[in-house]
């Protein structure tokens, strides 16, 4: 599915508000420009110096913006959804995406990063979605996508920290998509495979090559494959659709 | 002259319930007449516990003042509703 397949006459003028944490590269990056393509009004936020974050291609200012948020920071989470209301009104699509990694074995990985991968993970996802939340209740409608992995099945070694904040996702979205269903919201999961990313890249030629060999589609993901199951999830059609989790993996993680 | 104190104090009151039915009306979609000191949240006023989240969020800013959510944990009627926030004035 494309961008322009679900662009659909009965989209409010201007389009939705929609949110993307993680958005300056990677999947987020590519989500920003899926829904700025579908027509809407695209606010993504990246820990890093906003203006460095460019709009999409062809997306005009009007519908874009750029933010400086740390998920880990509360304030920062709460400045930028304020200055989201401020321009445009309440978002109506969260995509929950930004993440890192701190990949060690359990046995040498310090306090420290696993703290540091849960909360931005899982805390700062928490975060985003609670304070998505309060204004969707009013709207009687939303829709929340996390980004999980197939990490959070499969269990890499190395990301036992990365692994259990992006299972965490899987919970959380679970118990939310049921307090929140009754108001018409959806949440829901994606959960990517191994992906053309920076994060994908830091595993190491060797290491992204032996995981590709394991992907029945025989290929790497792009963040356009991932982002084009957002907005699925994201869109009128998926309204019948909530707590779900979707693998975007080329058949890697299958049954588990 | 203390009569005239509690004349004042109960006009202060009537505003402050007008503003509180004002949120209930707009929030839990139902008629003003309906939302009265002994109207019962779930039986009176078909609200779940999503609707008194939302009501109270209201009333926090509406009134300007934070609510504990261990606050609410016997809050049956909208009277025991107004009752806390007015604490709080």
């Amino acid at each position: 599915m494309t961008a322009a397949d679900v662009t659909a006459a009965d989209e409010p003028a201007g389009g939705r508000v929609v949110l993307v944490t993680g958005g300056s590269k990677g999947i987020g990056a590519a989500c920003a420009a899926w829904f700025a393509a579908n027509g809407d009004r695209v606010a993504a936020t990246t820990r890093g110096p906003a203006a460095e974050l460019e709009p999409p291609d062809g997306v005009p200012e009007e519908r874009f913006m750029a933010l400086r948020c740390d998920v880990t920071d509360a304030a920062q989470v709460e400045q930028a959804f304020a200055q989201v209301e401020a321009r445009w009104g309440p978002v109506e699509v969260l995509v929950a995406n930004a993440g890192i990694t701190k990949d060690m074995l359990v046995v040498r990985m310090d306090e420290d990063a696993w703290h540091d991968v849960i909360e931005t993970n899982l805390t700062g996802a928490f975060r985003v979605a609670r304070r998505a939340v309060a204004k969707m209740l009013r709207l009687h409608h939303g829709r929340i996508v996390f980004v999980s992995s197939v990490g959070a099945f499969v269990g890499l070694p190395g990301q036992a920290n990365y692994a259990a904040s992006k299972a965490g996702l899987v919970g959380m979205a679970r118990a939310l998509a049921r307090e929140v269903a009754s108001r018409q919201i959806t949440v829901n999961v994606v959960a990517p495979g191994v992906v053309e990313t920076d994060m994908t890249a830091a595993l190491g030629e060797a290491r992204v090559g032996q995981l590709v060999g394991m992907v029945p589609l025989g290929r790497a993901g792009t963040p356009e494959d991932v982002a084009a199951a957002i907005g699925f999830l994201a869109s009128d059609a998926a309204a019948y659709i909530s707590g779900a989790v979707l693998p975007v993996d080329g058949g890697l993680g299958m049954g588990l | 002259m203390d009569k005239a104190l509690d004349k004042e104090r109960e006009v202060d009151n009537e505003a402050a319930f007008d503003k509180f039915r004002d949120c209930a009306v707009e929030v839990l979609q139902v008629p003003a007449d309906k939302v009265t000191m002994e109207a019962r949240f779930a039986e009176d006023l078909d609200a779940d516990s999503l609707d008194l989240v939302e009501l109270v969020m209201a009333l926090e800013e509406a009134f300007g003042v934070t609510v504990d959510e261990s606050e609410l944990e016997d809050i049956e009627t909208a009277g025991q509703a107004f009752e806390l926030i007015s604490s709080k004035l």
